[in-house]
């Protein structure tokens, strides 16, 4: 299988088939042994300067898939290159390196931060760690600035964790990110945890910095409407596999696969005129579990559509039209 | 239809180090048999207090209702005894929690958790209760009740356990559920067969609902009216259609602005509401939302708005300047 590229240009990030299985059971405890799944051979590739949706609902792999190209896991199988480099192969100087310009901007900015320490001095930690920027002083500085970049005040360095709201949280890891002046970001359900009239500032912001410093992202989220604000392309994940994949318009405007068709029928619209005329695609049943997943397409238990082959046949991710991916018999 | 639950000048106050908050300052709202209400707003709003005062379940002695009337049937629940109230409960207004693993005891059978109310409440001999619990479960759509009775909350998912709370919500057959983001757990295929379960029930068995929640997209698809609250204050209430086709206070106009929307055209930009939500220990004078309003004008720190019609009958707003509000449809966003 070709690995599913988005246009033209090099990649700086390209993960080709990757699996992630994770052993449960036995142990202290005894159980049930078994195999799950979590990631399932999944292969892309972001380009600089892109970002890249990845979308699906809980257990379906997308945060382990974020972990493994953060090196937070190690792949079972697979190649996760990075600026030209597989990240399996380098050695620990090497990969110092790597994970300085390879950053992560988590769901909870609370439990990420350390509660005893100043957002001034977290985010110049990093900086002297890393050999970033020398003395103490500059550093100092640096953070301040650091602290201009996501919005906020010189004073807020002063500050701890727990006299910040969410929103300003959500910054501080984001200038922590900064810091380490990244390629690519990772951000794992950056806004999730946030409210509503927060949400679309962080979005504005890590679009102001996509542009200023010319960042590369990988958007890991449950929120089908804020994915397609943000992401140039759309990769949309069920039970360890990527089932569909294109650039923004094509993924929302022309879905494919019956799960991705599903997922944006499910979505309410805050309009009570269009709900009320809006015909609505309830799926049956739940994800299976990634233990033991269903034969032939793992979504064929809950799909509306399939045939007796589904149940048979594993379908490959194809080119169905040119950029645009799907794991579909019936694509 | 008559009002089945009329909430006058509620108010419900928390001491905490910061000092007191006020996280329910005279909220007035109300519920028809059988309608669905929305109470929705940000965290920290009241609208989770709301709910569990009208349950009297306030943590005391940090959280005390210290004013106001919560008229159910007639009848003011605040005013009513331990034993009296703890039959309201259950079995005349139920409660549906977001996330139902920590409501749900996890030593007892499935099986136990619903009969105990049918027998409390209803005096049901336990093989009737049986009978009936099955029969609850298969109307909240579980399979095979008769294996799945004698399991435990842990053997459940996420998805199947918010339908064992509402199953348990019905037993006693309530005239309102107090629905507090029933869904907010849950993935967004689980979501829409929960709501859509919910919503059948409650026309089924003419059940009101009150359905809490932060999900602009929920309360347009699933509520009659909407209450919309802001730092412990309703700011707007009127039908779904109303509030969503013309907005009239700013901050409900914000909400409806800053999220991106999956039936419009991409917006370059998203129009988020600037600032940060209010400290409700240190809330400004006059309107709370002022610090963030576009809008905002003099008065507004000095003044408090009141509620005031505005518009189509039932719409009422708490802004000084509703009238200068366009609607939300106009083009937004490009500025940069």
């Amino acid at each position: 299988m070709s690995t599913p590229r988005g246009g033209t240009g090099e990649a700086l990030l390209e993960v080709r088939n990757l699996v992630k299985h994770f052993e449960i059971g036995g142990g202290l405890f005894g159980g049930r042994r078994g195999l799950v799944r979590a990631v399932d051979g999944v292969s892309f590739s972001i380009r600089p300067g892109e970002t890249l949706g990845l979308v699906g609902e809980s257990g379906c792999g997308k945060t382990t898939t974020g972990r493994c190209i953060l090196q937070l896991e190690l792949p079972t199988s697979g190649d996760i290159v990075f600026e030209g480099r597989e990240l399996s192969k380098l050695g620990p100087d090497d990969m110092r390196a790597v994970r300085r310009r390879l950053q992560v901007i988590f769901q909870d900015p609370y439990s990420s931060l350390n509660p005893r320490m100043t957002v001034g001095e977290m985010i110049a930690e990093p900086l002297a760690v890393h050999d970033i920027v020398h003395g103490a002083a500059a550093r100092r500085d640096r953070a301040r600035q650091l602290l201009r970049h996501v919005g906020l005040l010189p004073q807020h360095a002063a500050r701890y964790p727990h006299q910040l709201s969410g929103g300003q949280r959500q910054r501080v890891g984001i200038a922590r990110a900064l810091a380490m002046e990244p390629a690519l970001i990772v951000c794992d359900e950056p806004v999730s945890a946030l409210d509503v009239s927060i949400q679309a500032q962080i979005i504005n912001l890590l679009e102001d910095l996509q542009a200023e410093f010319g960042l590369t992202y990988l958007f890991i989220a449950h929120d089908l409407a804020v994915v397609r604000h943000i992401s140039d392309r759309v990769a949309v994940m069920y039970l360890g596999k990527i089932v569909e994949m294109a650039d923004r318009k094509t993924l929302y405007d022309d879905p494919l696969h019956p799960y991705t068709r599903a997922l944006l029928s499910a979505v309410p619209i805050p309009d009570p005129e269009l709900e009320a005329r809006r015909e609505h695609l309830v799926l049956r049943g739940e994800v299976p579990s990634p233990l033991d997943p269903p034969s032939g397409c793992v979504f064929h238990p809950r799909c509306p559509i399939a045939e007796d082959r589904c149940r048979r046949v594993v379908p490959e991710l194809r080119e169905v039209k040119p950029g645009h991916w799907a794991a579909c018999l019936l694509a | 239809m008559g009002s089945l639950l009329d909430v006058v000048d509620l108010q419900t106050q928390f001491v905490t180090r910061g000092g007191v908050v006020r996280a329910v300052d005279g909220v007035s709202w109300d519920v028809a048999e059988g309608e669905t209400v929305a109470l929705v707003g940000e965290s920290g709003c009241g609208k989770s207090v709301s709910a569990l005062s009208i349950m009297r379940l306030v943590a005391a002695p940090a959280g005390r209702v210290v004013g106001g009337r919560i008229l159910f049937k007639g009848r003011d629940l605040l005013q009513l005894d331990e034993e009296s109230m703890r039959r309201v409960r259950g079995s005349e207004i139920a409660m549906i929690f977001q996330e139902p693993m920590t409501s749900l005891n996890p030593v007892l059978t499935i099986g136990r958790q619903i009969t105990e109310g049918l027998e409390t409440h209803l005096g049901m001999a336990p093989t009737a209760a049986r009978a009936r619990a099955a029969e609850l479960l298969s109307m909240v759509g579980i399979p095979d009740p008769a294996r799945r009775l004698p399991q435990y909350p842990h053997q459940f998912s996420g998805g199947m356990r918010q339908r064992m709370m509402i199953a348990m919500a019905l037993a006693c057959e309530p005239a309102l559920v107090l629905a507090d983001e029933p869904t907010t757990a849950l993935d967004v295929t689980i979501q829409a067969q929960i709501l859509e379960l919910m919503k059948s029930l409650s026309r089924r068995l003419g059940v009101a609902m009150l359905m809490i929640t932060h999900n602009l997209g929920i309360v347009a698809r699933y509520a009659d009216r909407v209450n919309v609250m802001y730092a412990g204050k309703i700011i707007e209430r009127g039908t779904a259609r109303e509030i969503y086709a013309t907005p009239r206070h700013p901050y409900t106009l914000g909400l409806l602005r800053s999220v991106p929307r999956l039936d419009e055209p991409r917006r370059a930009r998203l129009d988020p509401i600037e600032g940060q939500p209010p400290d409700l220990t240190r809330l400004p004078g006059g309107c709370a939302f002022a610090p963030r309003c576009a809008f905002r004008v003099e008065r507004c720190a000095v003044e408090t708005p009141p509620l005031r019609p505005i518009g189509a009958p039932g719409h009422v707003t708490a802004c000084w300047e509703a009238e200068r509000l366009t609607a939300v449809r106009e083009p937004v966003g490009g500025r940069r």
